[in-house]
């Protein structure tokens, strides 16, 4: 495997891994405030097909993402209502938003575009109707030289929520580890007993870390139909979210380990789709279907606890009752 | 806490929460522009209006009902188990094996065996997620989750390296020989000349579903296994000052969960298909889910709710045919049913149990005992 073919691979898992990037992320927020959330899947899809629809209908693919975002966030609230106020099983509820982004944007895609549950695809709707590649600066004048190669290929080139991706980690890494809004959303996750003994609302922080689970399930759904591709198939993001929440273990729940995390899942995917040079790296050639279920085993091994311990929050998954 | 009837308990609230979420399904109808009415009068008679209808209705029944029951028996112990997709997958490559091992003479022969090959190959995908639950406290519905991807994954792998006859093109198993063929419904009841259910798949398999929830209505109410799996279930520190092995319970309640998942696909990989093909479990495993959490884990329950899932998949089915609903209905309905019956269960239990308590003040307090079921 020459130079190039590894930047190449590099570029790619890239863009794989934005879309796993942000949905860790809002696993991240949502699981550090003690509310589990296997929903990502179903909140990605529910964002890609809205952005892609909307954008399709305005031929705007900012207005796309907002409504994609919207999606995302609807559901989010349906989460926060069974898990939070209502105090139910928040795996219960997670299933159920799955299935339930899986069987309505198919029908809706199917009422508004007719086309068996997917949208015409963006391209045909103008330059604004999806989000382009950005050639950064002096991209094009870049050298044949190892730096020249990495800027030009992998650094540029990429739509502008990937660089937006890329932010979104540290920014996370501050407001979870440097505001008092992270700190009280940790311990809300930790010890809700205590938050609320300082006489903070629990159920307000849980659910607006559910809420910034939503936007940033929002922002990952949107990017698979508007950025990485253009436009909506029926179950899109294809076990993306799965990814996503075996990302966030095996980064235990710490926002610069899921960008590593969520790079390497990016990476696996992308060595899936070249099969040759995986042949060419390890001399002997590699099924296929291994490198699609390595991530899963990877995550697998590492829950099992071979690999050092991923504790999740301990208030994890149990509704807070006050006064109990 | 008990302050309802256990007649509310067991029945008014899954009843309120199902028509909750079937009157949401008849609002999702309405906003694609379709009739509601006319779709659920299309639904019924596509089901009930022929005999082939009700025959594809019990066919998904017997799917509905193991993966129903998979999913029950884990619930008993506590155990989510989201896995029975990819159990039942497994177990359509254990009974493949069986069905291809030999050139079966007889399906009376074949049966009992395929029941063990699809039950092992179930519960042995079963278990790495228990053991790993049972010794190392790894979430259980995390690794079930990744069991079902790394068995998809493996399932390609193996139809299309291993299983898939040479010089055929797409991904499945040769066609199992003539002696493995279940007796369809059409064969064991319909007389000479008559069309009775048709062609459609139903078959002995749904006597077998039909033992299964006799088997685990025995187990877990009149055997010692199951108390302690309740008593699991119940309580961790109760079972365990009680002298139950939580590593025992919930290996054992995990294996069961995943045989009668790979159960499943006796009647969809060998009654129906009569080979091994790519996704021969169509999410049935997490139609479990729905059917467990509405028949409250108890096998009568899971067989109520697995015939009304049939029923809405096969006439899920006639109205995509006819109509300009896609079958993707079926998913949103089953998603309301178990936001509703599972997750959103106190949003139906709280008035109610306030309405109880109001009717319970009038008159003096009296004793209920109502065993609430595992969720």
């Amino acid at each position: 495997m020459d130079f190039l073919t590894l930047v190449q691979i590099s570029d790619t898992a890239v863009r794989f891994a934005v879309p796993l990037l942000f949905a860790c992320l809002a696993g991240l927020f949502s699981e550090r405030a003690g509310i589990f959330d296997i929903g990502l899947e179903g909140k990605m899809l529910a964002a890609a097909f809205f952005s892609a629809a909307v954008a399709a209908l305005t031929a705007n693919v900012w207005i796309g993402l907002l409504a994609g975002i919207g999606a995302s966030l609807a559901l989010s609230i349906i989460h926060g209502l069974a898990s939070i106020t209502f105090r139910g099983n928040q795996l219960i509820s997670g299933v159920a938003i799955n299935f339930l982004a899986a069987g309505l944007t198919v029908l809706i895609a199917q009422d508004w575009f007719h086309q068996g549950g997917r949208t015409p695809s963006l391209s045909d709707f103008g330059p604004n109707a999806r989000f382009n590649q950005i050639t950064l600066p002096f991209a094009d004048q870049a050298g044949d030289g190892a730096f020249g190669i990495i800027y030009r290929e992998l650094i540029s080139g990429h739509s502008i929520l990937v660089y937006i991706g890329f932010l979104t980690v540290p920014l996370t890494w501050y407001i979870l580890f440097r505001t008092r809004f992270g700190l009280r959303l940790r311990a809300v996750g930790e010890n809700p007993a205590a938050v609320d003994t300082a006489g903070i609302s629990v159920v307000a922080l849980r659910y607006s870390a559910v809420a910034i689970c939503g936007v940033l399930c929002g922002l990952a759904g949107a990017y698979l139909s508007t950025g990485l591709q253009a436009g909506f198939v029926k179950d899109m993001s294809s076990g993306r979210g799965f990814i996503a929440l075996a990302a966030l273990i095996f980064a235990k729940w710490r926002p610069w380990y899921a960008l590593w995390a969520c790079l390497l899942f990016g990476f696996l995917q992308a060595l899936s789709i070249r099969p040759d040079a995986v042949e060419a790296l390890v001399q002997f050639k590699v099924p296929g279907q291994f490198l699609d279920a390595l991530p899963y085993i990877l995550t697998v091994v590492i829950l099992a606890g071979f690999v050092g311990k991923a504790i999740p929050p301990r208030a994890g998954g149990q509704p807070y009752v006050k006064e109990n | 806490m008990d302050v309802m009837p256990k007649w509310a308990d067991a029945l008014l609230i899954p009843l309120i929460s199902i028509l909750i979420a079937f009157l949401i399904s008849g609002l999702v109808i309405l906003a694609i522009g379709e009739d509601p009415i006319a779709a659920l009068n299309l639904m019924v008679s596509g089901t009930f209006g022929r005999s082939e209808g009700i025959g594809y209705m019990l066919y998904y029944t017997t799917n509905f009902t193991f993966t129903g029951l998979a999913v029950a028996v884990a619930f008993h112990a506590r155990m989510f188990n989201i896995g029975g997709e990819g159990q039942a997958m497994l177990g359509g490559l254990g009974v493949a094996l069986v069905c291809l091992s030999v050139d079966w003479p007889h399906w009376t022969l074949v049966l009992p065996v395929a029941i063990v090959g699809g039950a092992i190959f179930g519960a042995a995908w079963a278990a790495i997620p228990a053991y790993l639950q049972a010794k190392r406290g790894s979430h259980i519905v995390i690794t079930t989750i990744m069991f079902n991807f790394i068995a998809a994954s493996l399932m390609v792998y193996m139809l299309v390296e291993v299983l898939k006859p040479a010089g055929a093109m797409d991904p499945a198993s040769a066609k199992f020989p003539l002696g493995a063929h279940l007796p369809t419904f059409r064969e064991m009841f319909a007389t000479e000349g008559s069309r009775l259910f048709g062609s459609s798949p139903v078959n002995v398999t749904f006597f077998v579903a039909l033992l299964a929830c006799v088997g685990v209505w025995f187990l877990i109410w009149r055997t010692r296994l199951g108390f302690a799996i309740r008593a699991y279930g119940k309580s961790e520190p109760a079972a365990l000052y009680a002298g139950i092995s939580p590593t025992r319970i919930i290996m054992i309640a995990m294996l069961i969960s995943g045989a009668l998942s790979g159960l499943m696909a006796i009647n969809a990989v060998m009654g129906e298909a009569e080979r091994l093909v790519l996704n021969s479990v169509e999410g049935a495993g997490f139609i479990g889910i729905a059917v467990a959490l509405m028949g409250r884990s108890h096998p009568f329950g899971v067989l109520l709710a697995a015939l009304l899932f049939g029923f809405l998949f096969q006439g899920g089915a006639e109205l995509s045919l006819w109509t300009n609903v896609p079958r993707e209905l079926i998913v949103v309905i089953q998603a309301l049913v178990i936001l509703f019956t599972g997750a959103l269960d106190n949003m139906v239990r709280m008035p109610l149990e306030r309405l109880f308590l109001m009717f319970r003040r009038k008159r003096p307090e009296e004793t209920t005992t109502s065993a609430k079921p595992a969720e």
